[in-house]
């Protein structure tokens, strides 16, 4: 009566070859290969898994710095990993006026929880253009604009990068050097073929202009370019305005279609439209553009998955026919998007006291950001590390690239019980008065001991 | 790249982009003007390469991309609301109505969000896999916990963007560790899995299952279908209420399509969007899922709170791999967490929450069954007014008890696509073209109505 689900060989050939694929990319430890039946568990012996060829995954090497950290019983332990604003006091945020915004959505007895549309929340698409591109811009006046509701940024690169290996012709998009580590993969499953473009220069710690115009300048005509619209990360070396002014002529002149990742407006400067003008240069001179957008940081929402999709077409005409394929590639993902995210961002944009609350309180956590550089600079001076530190004040954004190697990185977390991204990635975000000192004694011990 | 900007536009371009030019004109100053091509230029679509373009004004980039139909499902509800016939019916998608056809939020799902507004929780990343007592009661809720599969740790639990996003998920799996395997859907199915099997690159094919004939399940069609199909397939079966025809196997049956998977190797992939919607009971309701895990077999299970919790639009679900061993779950569950995170990085935080204080407190979960009871109650009585309606009204001899024997929200009516299109031109009763109709969306007062749409468009329409 219990049959087992021992393979035979046709299925268990097919699978040998894939976890032969397998062990290039991924590690795997003997425990893989042993088959554990415990006496009581009913099977009639000795049963191969479906799955055995399946290997243990890494942990992302982002959030697996979490799991690290979560894992750590030192007092003195301090996350600098992932990109998630702490207090001074070192705890999560929720801005004030998303908790009045919920509370409003909680005691309003109307709502309902209805699917939303396959491009999600109307208002909030609406009102998320008008924050990224400036609500006067011409774009938007003429209909040429659809932007859908996605999950967060990544949701909202994901599906942009579905619909350009559909439907645009080049299927190469070039991504900087360094990126966000999820980049390449969120583009590489969506079916593009992702190669890159010089960026930052270690000896300068600063732009290098000279290599991005070689390589964007050498891209076949009509390739896909990642732009970070501000701070860059994991580098905060963000273009001058004139450089931006450079990069957007060579790419209209090698027709590359720019997708900007926005993530971190209103935090790189402290104010919304600043931050924004690297896209809306793009878009005032009438060409096209993707821009997917992010509330996880200036907004706090991490956790809610609240983003958007714009793509600025020529046409209202073409973005109709966009918009209706963006919702072929949503609706066998996800079928629609989240609504309470959402629901709290349209509170928000859509009110103008409440609009101003959130630039009052996204301002201090940009200067509290600031502030931070400030201090570690001058720890790292009190302690007379070697080396100039001066790009922790210049670097823009949540993020400081230390310049640390992989091997100080290492020596800090064992020895110091800090947790950070192997790149030598810092977020600022994750310090305090309280804290500075403890990393800057452990950056003087991973500099002076290990060179 | 020095001298001139060039503007491919035809004289007789539309004016605004003349202005577009007249504009970038002004701005860049008298050393760089934008000239004007010849029509037969520009109507070419041809780029001017000779000097360098410092504003495109070619075509767009996405020119040749045509206009996408609307959602066959989803796109029902867009149709509705353009209606302004007072007399309309949205039987459509399958969301829970009121007898008021109202949306319903339940009063559990109020209180739990209370309680987390009160709390002050935040609103950090989840891990990759999801909400960790989310993960845990729902496992527990579909096997029940006192499974060995959850006791031995032989459940990996990813919490999923509903259904929709739990069966993608599964399906990344399928593609990446098992290429070449096929899933077999039912015949027929709800209409978005081919989109995700297609999407998700996983070949499919169908086996039968219904029959319009005896408008009941092509059972030996099924097992026929289900025995030919190549070693190690993925078969989608449908927990309870299938859908969209409402044609559940009965326990017997499910035993038969058990032997036959494993006499086959193959690997059943159960979509659980309905437990609790199906019978009133979330046991009764996980029974062909719990069956087939007795047995040892190792399963795929999506699943969804959008109908039995009303969580719909905040997207909650899980996908279930239960694997022979504890280190087996663990793998799959790392991979799975290596598709998730490009495709949205962490899953939303607000339903899992939800569903994890109210699965995981034995009085809101108590509260739930009750209200879960009574929409599930609604349904059948529903169903049963309807039928009493049809028989009242149809003196043609044509048996209705299907609408009686069928299970969950929708009802599998037998009407073709021209009879379907009837109901919604003439009657403005919104339903899907494959004859399927919703009836979490229809009101007692509406039955009567709805039957004399049905004999119409059933008797009058080929």
């Amino acid at each position: 009566m219990h049959k087992g689900n021992i393979a035979p060989s046709s299925p268990a050939d097919r699978r040998l070859t894939t976890l032969a694929r397998h062990l290039e990319s991924s590690t795997m430890d003997s425990a893989n290969q042993s088959i554990d039946v415990s006496p009581t568990s009913g099977f009639s012996g000795g049963q191969n898994s479906v799955f055995h060829h399946v290997v243990q995954a890494p942990e992302d090497p982002i959030l697996g710095v979490t799991v690290a950290y979560n894992k750590d019983p030192s007092p003195v332990k301090l996350n600098l990993g992932v990109g998630a604003y702490r207090t001074e006091e070192g705890k999560p945020l929720v801005l004030n006026v998303v908790r009045k915004a919920e509370q409003m959505l909680v005691n309003d007895s109307s709502r309902v929880k209805e699917y939303l549309p396959i491009v999600g929340l109307a208002d909030f698409n609406k009102l998320s253009a008008k924050l990224i591109l400036g609500s006067d811009s011409p774009a938007i006046r003429e209909n040429r604009v659809t932007t859908v509701q996605c999950l967060s940024g990544t949701g909202s690169l994901r599906v942009g990068g579905e619909f350009l290996a559909r439907h645009y012709h080049q299927r190469t998009m070039y991504i900087p050097v360094p990126t966000w580590g999820n980049h390449p993969k969120v583009f590489g499953l969506a079916g593009l073929s992702v190669k890159t473009y010089r960026y930052y220069d270690p000896a300068t710690r600063g732009l290098d202009f000279q290599g991005l115009e070689e390589d964007l300048g050498s891209a076949p005509s009509g390739s896909i370019v990642l732009l970070h619209a501000c701070a860059h990360n994991p580098t905060g070396v963000d273009p001058t305005t004139q450089q931006w002014e450079q990069i957007r002529k060579l790419m209209r002149s090698k027709a590359l279609l720019p997708f900007f990742d926005s993530a971190y407006q209103g935090f790189a400067s402290g104010n919304l439209d600043s931050d924004a003008q690297s896209v809306r240069m793009f878009v005032a001179d009438g060409g096209e553009c993707l821009v997917a957008q992010s509330y996880a940081k200036n907004l706090g929402l991490y956790g809610e998955r609240v983003g958007a999709l714009s793509i600025v077409c020529r046409t209202a005409d073409v973005a109709g026919r966009v918009e209706s394929q963006l919702k072929l590639v949503i609706r066998p993902m996800y079928s629609n998007p989240p609504i309470h995210g959402a629901s709290i961002v349209g509170t928000i944009l859509k009110d103008s006291s409440m609009f101003q609350e959130w630039t009052n309180e996204l301002k201090a956590m940009a200067d509290r950001i600031i502030s931070m550089r400030h201090q570690l600079l001058d720890a790292l001076h009190a302690r007379d590390t070697p080396g100039d530190w001066s790009h922790i004040i210049k670097q823009i954004g949540m993020f400081t690239f230390t310049g640390l190697n992989s091997e100080q990185v290492a020596f800090m977390r064992k020895e110091y019980h800090i947790y950070m991204t192997s790149d030598g990635r810092i977020s600022m975000a994750g310090l305090s008065t309280k804290t500075v000192p403890h990393l800057a004694d452990a950056m003087h011990a991973a500099v002076t001991k290990m060179g | 790249m020095a001298s001139s900007l060039l503007s491919s536009l035809a004289p007789s371009a539309p004016l605004h982009l003349q202005d577009h030019v007249k504009q970038a004109n002004m701005s860049l100053g008298t050393s760089k003007r934008i000239s004007i091509l010849s029509g037969k230029d520009f109507t070419n679509g041809k780029c001017f390469s000779r000097t360098s373009m410092t504003i495109a004004f070619n075509a767009s980039r996405f020119n040749n991309i045509t206009m996408a139909p609307p959602d066959p499902i989803l796109g029902v509800s867009e149709a509705f609301r353009a209606d302004s016939n007072e007399m309309k019916l949205n039987l459509g998608v399958g969301a829970y109505r009121t007898e008021k056809l109202q949306p319903y939020v339940l009063n559990v799902v109020k209180k739990a969000e209370t309680l987390m507004l009160e709390r002050g929780e935040n609103k950090e990343y989840l891990p990759i896999e999801g909400l960790a007592a989310f993960n845990k009661v729902t496992a527990e809720l579909l096997f029940g916990s006192d499974n060995t599969v959850i006791q031995q740790q032989r459940v990996a639990t990813v919490q999923g963007l509903s259904g929709t996003g739990s069966l993608r998920l599964a399906a990344a799996l399928i593609e990446r560790y098992f290429p070449g395997s096929k899933v077999l859907i039912s015949s027929p199915t709800w209409g978005n899995h081919k989109n995700i099997f297609n999407d998700a690159r996983v070949p499919w094919s169908e086996y039968r299952y219904y029959n319009p004939k005896t408008v009941g399940l092509d059972f030996d069609g099924m097992l026929s279908d289900i025995k030919a199909a190549s070693e190690g397939s993925f078969v989608l079966l449908h927990g309870c209420a299938h859908n969209p025809t409402g044609i559940d196997p009965t326990p017997e049956q499910w035993e038969r399509i058990a032997d036959v998977i494993q006499e086959k190797y193959h690997i059943p992939f159960f979509d659980v969007a309905y437990q609790g919607f199906a019978s009133g009971s979330l046991d009764k309701d996980a029974s062909s899922v719990r069956m087939f895990s007795a047995r040892g077999m190792e399963l795929l299970v999506a699943q969804s709170y959008s109908k039995n919790l009303g969580l719909y639009a905040e997207r909650v679900g899980a996908i279930n791999i239960t694997c022979s061993s504890s280190d087996a779950a663990t793998r799959v569950k790392s991979q799975l967490k290596r598709l998730a995170r490009p495709m949205y990085s962490n899953p939303p935080i607000h339903g899992a929450k939800i569903v994890a204080n109210i699965v995981g407190n034995p009085e809101l979960f108590g509260e739930w069954k009750q209200e879960m009871e009574m929409m599930a109650g609604r349904i059948k009585s529903v169903r049963q007014k309807l039928f009493d309606s049809m028989c009242a009204k149809d003196d043609s001899g044509k048996d209705w008890s299907f609408i009686l024997k069928q299970i969950g929200m929708f009802s599998f009516t037998g009407l073709n696509t021209a009879q379907s299109e009837n109901m919604i031109n003439k009657w403005h009763v919104y339903m899907t073209k494959d004859g399927r109709i919703s009836l979490a969306g229809l009101s007692s007062a509406k039955c009567e109505y709805l039957a004399d749409a049905i004999i119409d468009s059933c008797h009058n329409v080929i």
